[in-house]
């Protein structure tokens, strides 16, 4: 049951998104495309937490660890002279997955407030396992040498170029996680987040495909974590700090969870949220923390919810 | 190997984990008997430590400022619980998790507003600023061998109010059957005050024992908190039993792993490679722990019985 | 084979002190309706806990269609052919009653790792979903949300989910719970229409509808299964009687 006014909404912001290097040009103000740029990395990854979250019920407070990972998966390399894309994105998606396929078999045996105590206290050992690490710039974390490098065909040191491999990543996120929602699997993750033990009486085993999404989840967090390092040149530990976990959290809360298209928007209105009132004063999280207090006990929909056509039930 | 070091290391390691059990012991019986994910708990440790150490910038006396952080961080708690956590008792642990989460954001930025983002240093009280002797040839620092002892009181204490008097009794009913305890007409909304205060004053007793000997500064509360999520999935939700085993032996596994796992590996691997790797596979022992438990005993060493 | 579909052996289940099933044993027929009836307390939910694979039993065995299938958990139980609806009402409130009846269907028709393919576009899906939806008289309303259905709707899209699993034996836990007179005997006749096709193990406390539907009847109380026969027998058993003391439905 899919409504037109939700199709058309989702395009017109998808439009919108794809046209701000044009507008930033227009207006001679480059940090635009650079801020939309980074909040569509954020967005990717707050998508790919929906999944789980959103849409599976599982709340996973550990969700930065796997941006770390893949930010990681391509510093690293870039570190000791592999500046190919072709490896580095692969690798980080690859060692992403596998980090979420080792903490989601641990951690989906329980649920609940354990669940995401456990969640939490990987995402933090993992942290911690990276400012120990004295090599890769311990607690300080390290430039990143250069961008990866696709062999000439896309060059990202453009800052165009890169926009839009970010934005043709997010669209393709997007289409992607829409069939998966809407396809078998995605029934049994839906459904089983509605009524478990229902789900197991019909015949259902749902930890396999917990797991399952669990892993996707946890490498597109990775991609995310690739573009993420590069688009700040730079590599740091505290891209894997719970409270990274907590901002992602709250972008799908506030876009709207279990909508899929409603993180992309949390992402755009946290961000600019952030870059708004850090402007005003540098204790702006005085501000920001009671406020989530009061959007998490008065707005759960969230901003999708607002949207012609983002009220409808289903996806 | 050095004898003397490992008993201070032991030592050390029985005084972190009485540190974690402070505040296990609120925690727990929080998620046990509200059903409330607080993840503002460590702000309350933090609100302790900073309390004490300011007071103690104006009075110079430890115990005027103990006093005043416990007073301070209470009253803290009880305005928290009744403007934002009474509403959540009711939501689902998302609603929680996101709230608290909220608060944490507050209480941090709000400390830095008042005392900047540098760490605050206090010093160890004169009268505890020397060594006991042990026994015979060993000499611990008075202050943590205090530390110790307190918190041993404190299990104690807890242990004959949980066993042996009726706010116990009705503590083991809560976590074991909630719903029950609410049926039996059991005024609820006191019994959770009473719960969410003892436990914060258990973590403003930390926090402000913390400050000597921990680095004061924004955040100090959820590094430590974060500990106290795997002392208590080790030890078993709402169980005060778990809390204070799975307090002790994350406290010892972490500081005897700190101390001894790179020296320990580097006669295995080499010095040069025992520096990066025993840091790092030290500061994850824990976890590893933690993740071994749930592998074989999801529920915890010590779980209490759920009716 | 000759041996009974379901057999049950000493099947005990102990909660700290109480002894909540005490050495139950219990033979269903295929095609038979064995009806289960006691009084509260008795330890009916236990049991059908136990035979669902919700509840682990402390001792005893349960054999269903000649295998010892006491130690599968619930989804494997489903899957050689034993559905269950509950007590209380559960389903996926926020999917439609097709929706619904198609993931049972789902559970039964493959695995679920298929990432492309709209499941409600799958016809393989759908048309058993329909199927069963007019069987238990929901055909209507099939695009209705489940959350929204009336109360006696939604135990009977509860049943077909049941047979969308294409079950050999049905465990109905108080099926007309809650019901008006008018849905318990539109209840009644769907479970009427399913005698002789599926064996039926129905725990109810209604004994018009018991008397209706059940081949045998037995009667537990306090963990243990004082009678069991034809519903004739039952009526006239005295220690029976003795155990609904005070009640006046065996009259």
């Amino acid at each position: 049951m899919r409504s037109r006014a939700r199709t058309l909404t989702v395009a017109a912001g998808l439009l919108a998104l794809g046209l701000v290097p044009a507008a930033a040009a227009l207006a001679n103000e480059p940090f635009y495309l650079d801020l939309f740029r980074r909040i569509m990395i954020f967005a990717i990854a707050a998508v790919s937490l929906d999944l789980i979250l959103g849409f599976g019920g599982m709340v996973s407070f550990g969700h930065a660890a796997y941006l770390g990972i893949g930010a990681y998966a391509v510093a690293i390399p870039a570190f000791y002279g592999i500046h190919s894309g072709l490896v580095q994105w692969p690798l980080a998606i690859a060692l992403s997955a596998l980090a979420a396929l080792a903490i989601g078999a641990v951690s989906l045996r329980t649920s609940g407030m354990s669940f995401i105590m456990i969640t939490l206290a990987f995402a933090q050992m993992l942290y911690y396992l990276g400012i120990s690490i004295n090599a890769w710039g311990a607690d300080d974390g390290m430039r990143l040498a250069r961008r990866s490098q696709f062999g000439g065909v896309l060059d990202l040191t453009n800052a165009y170029v890169f926009y839009y491999v970010v934005f043709g990543l997010l669209v393709a996120i997007l289409a992607l996680g829409h069939r998966l929602v809407h396809a078998r699997f995605g029934m049994v993750i839906r459904a089983a987040k509605s009524n478990e033990p229902r789900m197991r009486a019909i015949g259902f085993s749902p930890f396999r495909y917990k797991l399952t999404a669990f892993v996707i989840a946890g490498a597109v967090g990775g991609l995310a974590g690739a573009l993420l390092t590069n688009q700040t040149e730079y590599l740091t530990p505290s891209y894997m700090h719970w409270t990274r976990s907590g901002d992602i959290m709250v972008m799908v809360i506030l876009g709207g969870m279990g909508t899929l298209y409603g993180p992309v928007l949390g992402a755009v209105a946290f961000m600019l949220l952030e870059d708004i009132l850090s402007a005003w004063t540098v204790h702006w999280q005085v501000v920001l923390g009671p406020m989530l207090v009061l959007v998490v006990l008065y707005a759960r929909r969230g901003l999708y919810g607002l949207l012609p056509g983002g009220a409808a039930r289903d996806v | 190997m050095n004898w003397l070091l490992v008993v201070e290391q032991c030592l050390n390691g029985l005084q972190f984990g009485v540190m974690l059990f402070l505040m296990a012991a609120g925690l727990t019986l929080v998620f046990g008997i509200m059903n409330l994910v607080n993840l503002a708990h460590g702000s309350l440790y933090m609100v302790g430590a900073y309390l004490a150490t300011a007071a103690l910038s104006w009075t110079s006396s430890f115990l005027a400022a103990a006093v005043f952080a416990l007073a301070g961080t209470l009253l803290v708690g009880m305005l928290v619980e009744v403007i934002a956590l009474r509403t959540l008792y009711e939501r689902d642990h998302l609603d929680q998790v996101l709230a608290t989460f909220g608060l944490i954001l507050f209480f941090n930025e709000a400390v830095a507003i008042v005392w900047g983002r540098a760490a605050l240093f206090t010093t160890v009280p004169r009268a505890l600023a020397g060594h006991v002797e042990l026994l015979p040839g060993i000499r611990y620092p008075a202050y943590r061998a205090v530390i110790i002892l307190v918190g041993l009181a404190v299990a104690l204490l807890l242990y004959v109010l949980v066993n042996h008097t009726r706010l116990g009794m009705l503590i083991r009913a809560g976590a074991s059957n909630r719903t029950m305890v609410a049926a039996l007409g059991v005024n609820i909304r006191l019994l959770y005050t009473v719960v969410f205060g003892f436990g914060a004053a258990l973590a403003a007793l930390g926090g402000l024992m913390a400050g000597p000997i921990y680095t004061v500064l924004p955040g100090m509360g959820e590094e430590i908190l974060i500990q106290v999520f795997v002392v208590i999935v080790i030890g078993g939700i709402g169980s005060i039993r778990g809390a204070l085993a799975g307090a002790v032996i994350v406290g010892m596994v972490d500081t005897l792993g700190r101390a001894f796992l790179k020296p320990m590996l580097s006669t295995v691997i080499g010095p040069s490679a025992a520096d990066n790797a025993g840091p790092a596979l030290a500061s994850m022992l824990i976890y590893i722990l933690m993740a071994a438990v749930l592998a074989f005993r999801p529920q915890g060493l010590f779980p209490a019985v759920r009716g | 084979m000759s041996e009974p579909l379901l057999v049950v052996r000493a099947l005990t289940k102990r909660f700290g002190g109480l002894v909540a099933t005490d050495g139950v044993d219990l033979d269903v027929a295929e095609a038979e309706t064995l009806a289960i009836i006691g009084p509260n307390g008795a330890g009916k939910t236990t049991l059908i806990g136990q035979l669902s694979g919700d509840l682990v039993p402390d001792a005893g065995t349960i054999r269903f269609a000649g295998q010892d299938v006491t130690a599968l958990a619930a989804p494997a139980r489903s899957q050689r052919g034993l559905a269950r609806s509950f007590q209380i009402t559960s389903v996926f409130r926020e999917f439609t009653a097709l929706d619904n009846v198609a993931l049972a269907v789902q559970a039964h028709a493959g695995h679920s790792f298929r990432f492309w393919t709209p499941a409600r576009a799958e016809q393989a899906l759908r048309e058993p979903a329909l199927a069963a939806l007019e069987q238990v008289g929901l055909g209507p309303r099939a695009d209705v949300v489940a959350g929204t259905l009336a109360h006696g709707e939604q135990r009977q899209l509860e049943i077909a989910m049941a047979l969308a699993t294409r079950p050999r034996l049905l465990l109905l836990d108080e099926p007309v719970a809650g019901m008006g007179a008018d849905e318990s005997q539109r209840m009644v006749r769907l479970l009427r229409s399913l005698r002789g096709r599926h064996t039926i193990v129905l725990v109810e406390h209604d004994m018009d509808v018991v008397f209706a539907l059940a081949d045998r009847i037995s009667v537990m109380v306090n963990g243990r299964v004082i009678a069991s026969g034809a519903p004739e027998a039952i009526r006239a058993n005295a220690e029976v009687r003795r155990a609904y003391l005070g009640e006046e439905i065996l009259a």
